[in-house]
């Protein structure tokens, strides 16, 4: 594989996935000394939103320790080259927060939809566009759609006016080969000027490998996280799948040691658990269950005794999908009553 | 018995399914459906059981709605031509219920606030949305309890039973609710999440329902006052389900649902279709009760935006 000269974009997810495993409570000073560290190694673009977007606040999915609002008020001013972005879920933010985060100086919009309901995004996407912001369609837990059916997908969402859709692996669930057909499916339905990005988890341990595998076959965006802070057991790992560009000649922009160092003196002492591939952190990817479900199903084990794997699989079995972590506490609930009748009846 | 004449605006998923509720109906009587597509399936559907139907919009209505005694139309299109249809109707006398997240009229959610609402000569009444149906009783269940503070509504539906109206509409139907959560079920903020989730075979709609109460939850008064709600929706939709809860964790109460509907137009894992027409059935079965006993007159709204 020659990928010498490729220029790619890499596009940081700490402060945005990695909202997942620090329970959306980063302090805005840890908000600040990152991004300022990512833009000083050279990372072009960071997100910075609550882990499931603008608007994300709420029981079901956590309160942050502060609003969109100040944490991009805190980090845009500080930005010497690089630009943020926040995502945006339909369903659960609207225009309104879109055009909030406008006013801050939010470069990129990142308008995310589960792999099969692209027509979701219209209004968002359209408004993005009409606005002039870098547009961005991200298709969710894209192993549940086809790669024919995810190109019908971005084709919707360039429509809408996205000049790059991402295929996005939220499960962490994807190996090469799945991530070689579906961007290469949706390369080539795109126009040519209009990109193609890849978004991994890392629970398989896939993450530079299906990233590098995505730069082959066309995607010039890539997402990464410095020290994979991230959901599951984290994102891409951002130094690693730098210093692995670097070798191959791929054209990052980003100062391998200096990324490393974010990562480490940085990234890792806020951690409040190593991200690391445990047993249910795997069995998402596993599974292909969504990786921010992680430590919702670790705190119903806590609480109605069912082991997280084992209540992962059961949401796999059931189809849940991102932003259903309301049917976490309801399925464990379900099962413990099922355990119960059931030890009643053997007694 | 005299039955009030109605006409349905839209002929998608919820214009259709209602066609089958109105034809059940012992006061309403659906003559028109109103389309845009003159292929539509749903205008066909409504031919063959004897409605009249035009594929021009409300224009296509208006100029027989009077000779038709017309008196009440459902909008079911989208909420970007609700305060046009409106209009148009209320200037001929013909009272609205609006099944688009528009909400130009007051929000009404049967089992809270429909007693309100008639005798108030309203000639717009909204029905929020179907996350709106599913869950402001149960928000209303705890905040006729005890104050609260903060309502969230989690709504998941099958993909198949959200029509285009629906997603590109979609924060309008966040925004509705979430409004509808506050102001008709009693919480001093109110916030609203819809997920369309595309499995096959389709799940059936869930609603969860997280309440941050001001004061430590009374757990027994809500859980009886719970209970009771689910019986009263039940009245109207059937399928109407407490899967789990309320649990009751520090301040958080928090309500999981299911929604089954009667597969009247779409399978029963509709429940989204059911709990939206039932509630807008049961609305005007209401107004059309005042109307026949002649307790209710409808009067022609001068042409403006009817409030």
């Amino acid at each position: 594989m020659n990928l010498k000269g490729r220029k790619i974009r890499v596009h940081d997810m700490t402060l945005r996935d990695g909202m997942h495993p620090k329970r959306h409570q980063m302090t805005l000073e840890q908000m600040k000394a990152v991004a300022s560290g990512l833009d000083q190694a050279g990372v072009p673009l960071i997100e910075v939103t609550h882990g499931d977007g603008l608007g994300g606040s709420s029981v079901n999915y956590g309160f942050p320790a502060h609003t969109d609002q100040e944490y991009l008020s805190a980090v845009i001013p500080l930005m010497k080259q690089a630009k943020v972005s926040a995502l945006l879920l339909p369903g659960i933010g609207t225009v309104d927060h879109l055009k909030m985060a406008l006013e801050l100086g939010v470069h990129t919009i990142r308008v995310a939809t589960h792999c099969t309901e692209a027509d979701v995004s219209e209004q968002h996407i359209k408004c993005a566009r009409e606005l002039e912001m870098d547009t961005v369609g991200f298709l969710m837990m894209a192993h549940m759609n086809s790669p024919e059916g995810l190109a019908s997908q971005a084709k919707l969402m360039e429509s809408y006016g996205a000049n790059c859709v991402y295929i996005t692996d939220s499960a962490g669930y994807m190996l090469p080969e799945h991530v070689e057909s579906r961007i290469t499916a949706v390369r080539d339905a795109l126009k040519p000027e209009t990109e193609v990005g890849f978004h991994g988890h890392h629970n398989l341990a896939m993450g530079v490998a299906n990233s590098i595998a995505a730069v082959a076959c066309g995607a010039t965006r890539i997402d990464a996280a410095a020290a994979g802070l991230g959901a599951g057991a984290g994102n891409t790992p951002m130094e690693v799948f730098v210093a692995v560009c670097s070798r191959m000649g791929i054209e990052t922009g980003v100062d391998v040691f200096k990324i490393q160092d974010v990562a480490e003196d940085l990234v890792v002492p806020m951690m409040d658990h190593i991200i690391r591939i445990d047993r249910d952190s795997l069995t998402l990817g596993y599974a292909g269950v969504y990786s921010s479900f992680l430590l919702f199903a670790k705190r119903a084990e806590k609480k109605y005794g069912i082991p997280a794997r084992e209540l992962l699989l059961e949401l796999g079995r059931r189809k849940m999908i991102g932003g259903q972590e309301d049917m976490i506490e309801d399925t464990a609930i379900t099962l413990a009553r099922a355990r119960q009748a059931h030890a009643a009846k053997a007694a | 018995m005299k039955k009030v004449r109605c006409a349905l605006i839209g002929s998608g998923n919820i214009g259709t399914d209602l066609l089958y509720k109105l034809k059940r109906s012992p006061v309403l009587e659906p003559v028109w459906m109103v389309g845009i597509d003159p292929e539509s399936e749903g205008l066909a559907r409504a031919r063959d059981m004897g409605l009249k139907t035009t594929s021009e919009g409300v224009d296509g209505l208006l100029p027989y709605a009077r000779e038709d005694n017309v008196q009440i139309a459902f909008d079911a299109t989208s909420a970007y031509v609700h305060a046009d249809n409106s209009r148009k109707l209320n200037a001929l006398g013909v009272m609205m219920i609006d099944l688009t997240p528009a909400a130009i009229g007051p929000y009404c959610v049967p089992p809270v606030n429909l007693r309100q609402h008639v005798g108030s000569r309203r000639m717009n009444v909204n029905m929020v949305t179907c996350g709106g149906q599913a869950t402001i009783p149960m928000v209303y269940a705890v905040s006729r309890v005890q104050p609260v503070r903060y309502a969230e509504i989690v709504a998941t539906v099958a993909s198949r039973s959200a029509g285009p109206g629906t997603r590109k509409n979609i924060d309008e139907f966040t925004r509705t609710t979430a409004g509808a959560v506050a102001k008709v079920g009693g919480a001093r903020e109110g916030k609203a999440i819809i997920i369309l989730n595309p499995a096959d075979p389709p799940l059936i709609m869930r609603d969860t329902v997280h309440c941050l109460t001001e004061t430590p939850p009374k757990a027994a008064e809500i859980e009886a006052s719970v209970h009771a709600m689910i019986k009263e929706v039940q009245k109207y939709v059937p399928g109407y389900n407490l899967v789990n809860g309320p649990v009751i964790e520090g301040d958080r109460v928090s309500i999981f649902l299911e929604v089954g509907g009667l597969g009247d137009y779409l399978p029963k894992y509709a429940g989204n279709l059911d709990v939206m027409t039932a509630a807008a059935a049961r609305t005007a079965e209401m107004f059309a009760e005042e109307i026949l006993s002649g307790a209710m007159t409808l009067e022609p709204v001068p042409d403006q935006v009817a409030a």
